[in-house]
């Protein structure tokens, strides 16, 4: 398979094929390919809540399979890959069906267009939410089946033989009796004048050749020869490079600008004031930055001029004593916990985090008069596409994308702020403008995984089991922005998700939620997104309650897990692995956290050891993982691994602070990232399983947070209810 | 100022002030964008390119302390015995993520194995700490330097 870095094309996919057909489910059509063969159209949901609007009777696809008189098998699809492993593991399932093998699918990202793409309920095209493959399981098989009995019907035809007794392998199709083959290239022009089948059986998971075995990635050569392409090494002709200065209170407005200095250096060309930003337009990145240091600038700090995370942090805990939107109820809490023999409260707080991709923001913008032409990585091609139509006060088909491979999303590449950046500064740039964003730029103008505060309490009975569950939170709520359609009666599916539906048997459960949007700083998505928080919160809770009654954790989370076999199996799993009960050393623990988020369930231990100086060191995490199908084991792995060490980072040093409304974290010095030296050990168990397949690139990041601060706990005595972990708490005392 | 420098074995002339990071002169003015750029201030690792077959942190050194020396990019390692063992055990050991910061990882690990054939865990740490990945790719980077060494 070949991997394009640039899908340069707005035309060819984005015009339908001529439709002969229409499936009786309505996910698929077949029809003849502009030069020859066979084009199949499909449909792939998006993002949340899309496998509602699925339900929509107006067939929009926006994938498609053209299989090409050349034998070119083409998968043009919407996804986007940022080293999640998605332009492996999706092709996976159409080669299975379609009996050939993965290198034969050559693939294609979707160009953005508002007709084919835009859900009419969310109007968005991204990648997030870890759900390609769980939106893609089901009809990419069923086109590669559909594509699959075609070609052996037109073939069946053509030696005029029975269908069944011909099979397809590797690209052809085969008359057993006579050994007659014909290759799909050869089949595929008369292939697209055969009837759609209406029921296709698809393989049983036993017969797969290539779903369940570790496959390579097939992006990876170019990058580790350099030759990959990143959004940031674009170079169209004649591109100038800017780098910028925002406001550095979110809100303010820039007052003068003193370029002096700034223009008299080697190679600086040009300064750009906007309203709230300025930039410095350069031959090179090295001038650019140079010129902005030069710069005296003057800011307006506008009105959150004196902000602080005390404050938005006081807000919350104000909005925790009045009442929010019921996003569960099960029995009755309040009655339950008047007759409990013992009660448990705790307060968490969680901080804002920056997502600090490696590759800092950048966007490239050619702007011209009749159109305009942008150069990005981004996990949402249209909303790219409109932004910047909006921002140049150009139709949206005057607006060419091309997307790139991604140095890292995690959510930030879902926003288009940058872009809108970018675009603002190219009018005002004759030719073609890279905009850049320095380290320091990227970390205090990102978008900010929110900052919120949950209050729990628990009743437990005479064994000390929980009888009820009390959650009241409070924070900002991404989703009402992002996606408002999806933000209903006060709830969404981002901030509930991993404090409701919990894998534990509770009887009398309360969970309510009060969206408070703080001033001054904005809020986005962030890896494991609500999980993120809300597990940390009821894995810590959860423990608290083991604690408060002096049971084992594993064993208490165990007898809570008889009506959800997939839990329990994993954390029995875990828990054997690690050799759950050993005694360890002084200043060493091991804590548990379960979770099932993104349809996964997963289970992990974290083994920690405390300095006496109170440096927390994660030396080893066993993770079992039950993601129903795991499409590539290998992937499934990889992304357990780097979600832990994304997760450790987030527990143990993440946090974004504001002071006089400016956020105090700038570079890789004061906003840590984990390093090799400080990685545990992780060992991560699949459990083989044939359900649909779960999301993976979020997972493994919610689940640590809780099993590392639970170790803690345990090598300490001392209850972390605040991230990221206060080292200074955990000293020994003398 | 004109400075004439040495790359993968050839000789470039370039027009830049004499503080201008190598890093851009790498990137933006001969268009060698395997190179990246990840913090401007040597803590991430992401620039490293081999001044003299020793790694060092581009997007901090001045043009004009590079002189005659021979500068290596990730463009050119794989010319080198070391180098193209390094990239077959990251594509064996399926290493890479989102890929951005996997140049720096490879300059940095050539140099480790070219003065350190067999190196201990913690020769490997200290030789890599200086290189963030945020995808967390470094348990199968340690194990990809290990499969390098012992080839």
């Amino acid at each position: 398979m070949i991997v394009d870095q640039q899908a340069p094309r707005v035309s060819g996919p984005s015009e339908p094929p001529s439709v002969n057909t229409l499936s009786r489910r309505n996910f698929l059509r077949a029809g003849a390919a502009a030069g020859g063969g066979l084009v199949l159209s499909l449909r792939l949901p998006f993002a949340t809540g899309e496998a509602e609007a699925a339900a929509d009777n107006v067939f929009t696809p926006n994938a498609f399979v053209r299989i090409g008189s050349d034998g070119k098998i083409v998968l043009i699809m919407p996804y986007v890959e940022m080293g999640q492993g998605t332009y492996t593991a999706i092709p996976m399932l159409i080669a299975e069906e379609l009996e050939v093998e993965l290198q034969q699918i050559r693939l294609e990202h979707a160009p953005p267009n508002e007709k084919l793409y835009v859900n009419p309920l969310l109007g968005i095209q991204a990648t997030g939410n870890s759900n390609a493959i769980r939106g893609a399981w089901q009809p990419l098989r069923q086109a590669g089946a559909v594509a699959r009995n075609m070609l052996v019907t037109a073939a069946a035809r053509h030696w005029n033989v029975d269908p069944t007794s011909c099979h397809a392998e590797r690209g052809e199709v085969i008359h057993e009796a006579t050994g007659r083959r014909l290759s799909y290239g050869e089949l595929a022009a008369e292939a697209a004048r055969m009837p759609v089948p209406e029921n296709v059986a698809l393989k049983r998971p036993q017969d797969f050749n290539l779903i369940g075995t570790p496959a390579k990635r097939l992006d990876t050569p170019a990058k580790v020869n350099g030759t990959a392409v990143f959004g940031i090494d674009v170079r169209p002709p004649g591109v100038k490079v800017a780098t910028l200065a925002q406001s550095p209170v979110f809100g303010g407005r820039l007052k003068s600008v003193d370029d002096t200095a700034a223009k008299a250096i080697n190679g600086v060309r040009q300064i750009v004031r906007l309203d709230d930003a300025v930039a410095v337009v350069a031959d090179h990145m090295g001038a650019a930055k140079k010129g902005l240091e030069a710069l005296v600038t003057e800011w307006d700090d506008g009105p959150h001029a004196r902000l602080t995370t005390e404050a938005i942090a006081a807000e919350l805990d104000e909005a925790l004593l009045t009442p929010g939107a019921v996003a569960e109820n099960i029995g009755d809490v309040d009655h339950a916990m008047a007759g409990a023999a013992t009660k448990v409260e705790a307060t968490y707080r969680l901080p804002f985090l920056a997502h600090a991709t490696m590759e800092p923001m950048n966007c490239t913008v050619h702007l011209r008069e009749d159109g305009c032409e942008i150069w990005v990585g981004t996990q949402a091609l249209a909303k790219a596409q409109a932004t910047a139509a909006e921002t140049a006060g150009l139709p949206l088909d005057k607006v060419v994308v091309h997307n790139h491979l991604i140095g890292g999303g995690f959510g930030r590449r879902l926003e288009a702020d940058w872009i809108a950046r970018a675009v603002e500064i190219a009018k005002h740039v004759d030719g073609p403008v890279k905009v850049v964003w320095t380290r320091e730029e990227d970390i205090q103008h990102d978008m900010y995984r929110p900052m919120f505060a949950h209050r729990l309490s628990a009743g437990l009975d005479g064994m000390g089991m929980p009888v009820a569950w009390n959650n009241h939170y409070a924070g900002s709520s991404v989703i009402a922005r992002y996606l408002p359609p999806a933000f209903n009666n006060g709830l969404d599916p981002d901030t509930t998700e991993g404090a409701i539906d919990l894998v534990y048997d509770l009887p009398n459960l309360h969970v309510e939620y009060v969206r408070v949007e703080p001033p001054g700083i904005p809020t986005a998505f962030w890896r494991s997104v609500g999980p993120s928080r809300n597990v940390f919160v009821v894995e810590s809770f959860m423990d608290e309650l083991a604690a408060a009654v002096k049971q084992d954790p594993v064993a208490y989370r165990l007898a809570l897990l008889d009506k959800t076999p997939r839990a329990k199996a994993v954390l029995a799993l875990a828990a054997e692995r690690i050799g759950w009960g050993e005694r360890l050393p002084p200043r060493v623990g091991r804590g548990v956290s379960l979770q099932n988020a993104f349809a996964t369930h997963m289970a992990q231990i974290a083994e920690v050891e405390v300095a006496k100086d109170g440096t927390v060191r994660v030396r080893r995490v066993v993770c079992a993982v039950d993601c129903g199908t795991a499409v590539n084991p290998d992937t499934v792995a990889a992304q357990i691994q780097g979600g832990i060490i994304f997760g450790i980072t987030a527990a143990l040093y993440g946090e974004i602070t504001l002071k006089d409304g400016r956020v105090e974290q700038g570079n890789f010095d004061t906003y840590q990232i984990l390093r090799m030296d400080e990685a545990p050990n992780i060992e991560v168990h699949i459990v083989q399983s044939q359900e649909l397949p779960g999301g993976m690139g979020e997972a493994g990041t919610s689940a640590i947070g809780p099993a590392v601060t639970n170790a803690i706990f345990a090598a300490t005595g001392k209850r972390l209810r605040k991230l990221p972990v206060e080292a200074s708490a955990l000293k020994q005392p003398v | 100022m004109i400075f004439t420098i040495k790359v993968n074995g050839q000789a470039h002339i370039v027009d830049v002030d004499d503080d201008t990071p190598l890093l851009w002169v790498l990137r933006d003015v001969l268009g060698m964008t395997g190179t990246k750029f990840g913090c401007g201030m040597a803590l991430c690792g992401a620039c490293t390119v081999h001044v003299d077959g020793v790694a060092i942190r581009s997007c901090v050194t001045p043009i004009d302390s590079v002189g005659t020396s021979e500068i290596t990019t990730i463009e050119a390692i794989g010319a080198t015995v070391v180098g193209a063992r390094i990239q077959k055990a990251w594509l064996d050991r399926e290493v890479v993520q989102c890929g951005y910061c996997q140049s720096g990882q490879i300059m940095s690990a050539a140099d480790l194995l070219a003065t350190n054939a067999n190196p201990t865990d913690a020769e490997i740490d200290d030789a890599m700490s200086g290189n963030i990945c945020r995808c967390g790719t470094y348990a199968r980077i340690r194990e990809a330097i290990k499969q390098a060494a012992a080839t």
